[in-house]
């Protein structure tokens, strides 16, 4: 999947968000998805975070590779991109503090656990793998992260609505999220082979 | 096979330098996003308990510290602190700590072993929550205490123990944080004021015969206690006594009268604080 023209660039997008989501069909970074989807509030701005650090580390690691490859030390590409999705997560979280405290209280624990989230270490393998261009890789960063942020809002509004109807009460909390969880992924799955 | 230190220095070289960068820009961006914290915040954090048992309601002792300096918790939130921790945050932020009354838990169920018939012999998971989803618990009583310890497992000041099948509170340990009342399944475990030293230590609300089928120390509605009482104090609702502590004097007349033994009186002095 390349990006040559305005027809494949949302062709890429929708691979992105849809087709390819990160947490319906790659499994990548539940943990976020499941801790921080009881409120659409919070949900989103965790989405909007991750989205951040993602395009951020798209960005940044696409040239810490081309530097990986004139030195030769292509293998030391996991450890390299952690490295620099730790510190643009140190960052988010000191520009969060200051310029937007709720949002950071209401993140809690799980703005830091970003650093460890899979999906953001995945994306930017994924763009060495694929071989992505700067722009493509920044693309899917963003939209690979958009996605995230779409299933995570979606999860949210559902939790949000399960919170207040009658269920029995075995299935109350997680075990509905679970199952809401399970389902939207078979939902997701309409959506395989739509890009080729 | 022989190793190219040059690699080994190239890749030494090349994650320390972005670990440098990194280092010098975060460096940076932390002097020009600081955000002052208010030093109160500190020091009231260290007046608390510290047990982070969460009873105040807020995440952490973290949590409530900043609650405090915000105005948002009262000063004597911290419970398991008690009065002097009240006294000294109070101090922090320049206020009155108010009257706290001290607390204390106590376990409102005598059925020991052999007091408490026995419905069935659990020999599942040790969790007191489990058991009492089983068929209505391993007693006969599904009021009472299930005697499995949860309560125990999650006093964090080992005030707690479990003693012939059933909860027993140290009163000299325990914090009144909560923990335990809101852990029981069975809310067989009450935080009540420290000094009222007559309990009803029952609170099956089934008709007499029954409760009296379940346990020999089960409260059976038989009022006594109440016609015995001078002081209009203790009172049979739900199918089961209950004392209003602010009228109560201790005298204790309605524990002799008693004819099921399930009122008791706390005699230590060292109770009353």
């Amino acid at each position: 999947m390349r990006i040559t023209d305005i027809g494949s660039f949302f062709l890429f997008m929708v691979n992105c968000v849809l087709v390819n989501n990160f947490i319906f069909s790659r499994f990548l970074g539940c943990c976020p998805f499941l801790g921080v989807s009881s409120k659409v509030q919070t949900a989103t701005g965790m989405g909007l975070a991750v989205t951040f650090v993602m395009g951020l580390a798209s960005f940044f690691t696409y040239f810490v590779n081309l530097l990986l490859v004139a030195l030769g030390l292509e293998y030391l590409q996991t450890i390299a991109f952690i490295l620099v999705i730790a510190a643009l997560v140190q960052f988010v979280e000191m520009f969060m503090k200051k310029s937007m405290p709720s949002l950071y209280s209401a993140l809690g624990i799980y703005l830091p656990l970003i650093t460890t989230n899979c999906a953001v270490l995945a994306v930017t393998l994924l763009n060495v793998e694929n071989s992505y261009n700067l722009f493509e890789s920044v693309c899917n960063g963003v939209f690979g992260a958009l996605g995230f942020m779409l299933a995570i809002v979606l999860m949210a509004g559902i939790r949000e609505r399960l919170e207040t109807s009658d269920i029995p009460k075995a299935f109350k909390g997680f075990p509905s999220s679970l199952i809401t969880a399970g389902l939207m992924s078979i939902a997701f799955m309409g959506f395989q082979g739509m890009v080729k | 096979m022989s190793i190219n230190w040059l690699q080994v220095v190239f890749a030494l070289l090349a994650l320390g330098a972005l670990g440098a960068v990194f280092g010098f820009v975060l460096d940076v961006a932390e002097k020009k996003f600081a955000v002052e914290q208010d030093e109160r915040v500190a020091q009231v954090r260290a007046a608390c308990a510290g047990a982070n048992c969460g009873a105040c309601g807020y995440p952490g002792c973290d949590g409530f510290a900043e609650a405090v300096v915000k105005g948002e918790a009262p000063v004597n939130g911290c419970s398991a602190g008690g009065a002097k921790t009240a006294q000294a945050i109070a101090e922090i932020m320049g206020g009155d700590a108010g009257v706290t009354e001290p607390k204390v838990a106590r376990v409102i169920c005598q059925g020991e072993c052999g007091v408490a018939k026995e419905r069935y012999n659990y020999d599942g998971y040790h969790s007191c929550q489990m058991a009492a989803q089983m068929v209505g618990g391993p007693k006969m009583c599904s009021y009472s205490c299930v005697g499995l310890g949860d309560c125990a497992d999650v006093c964090k000041f080992d005030a707690i123990r479990i003693e012939n099948g059933i909860a027993v509170i140290d009163p000299d340990r325990c914090t009144a944080c909560g923990m335990c009342e809101k852990t029981c399944p069975r809310h067989a475990i009450r935080l009540m004021p420290r000094d009222a030293s007559v309990i009803v230590r029952c609170q099956n609300s089934d008709t007499g015969r029954i409760a009296r089928e379940a346990c020999m120390k089960a409260c059976i509605a038989c009022k006594r206690c109440e016609k015995t009482c001078q002081y209009d104090a203790i009172h049979v609702e739900n199918g089961f006594a209950k004392i209003d502590t602010d009228k109560c004097t201790r005298c204790g007349e309605c524990a002799k009268n008693c004819p099921c033994s399930c009122i008791t009186v706390e005699g230590a002095a060292s109770e009353v604080a």
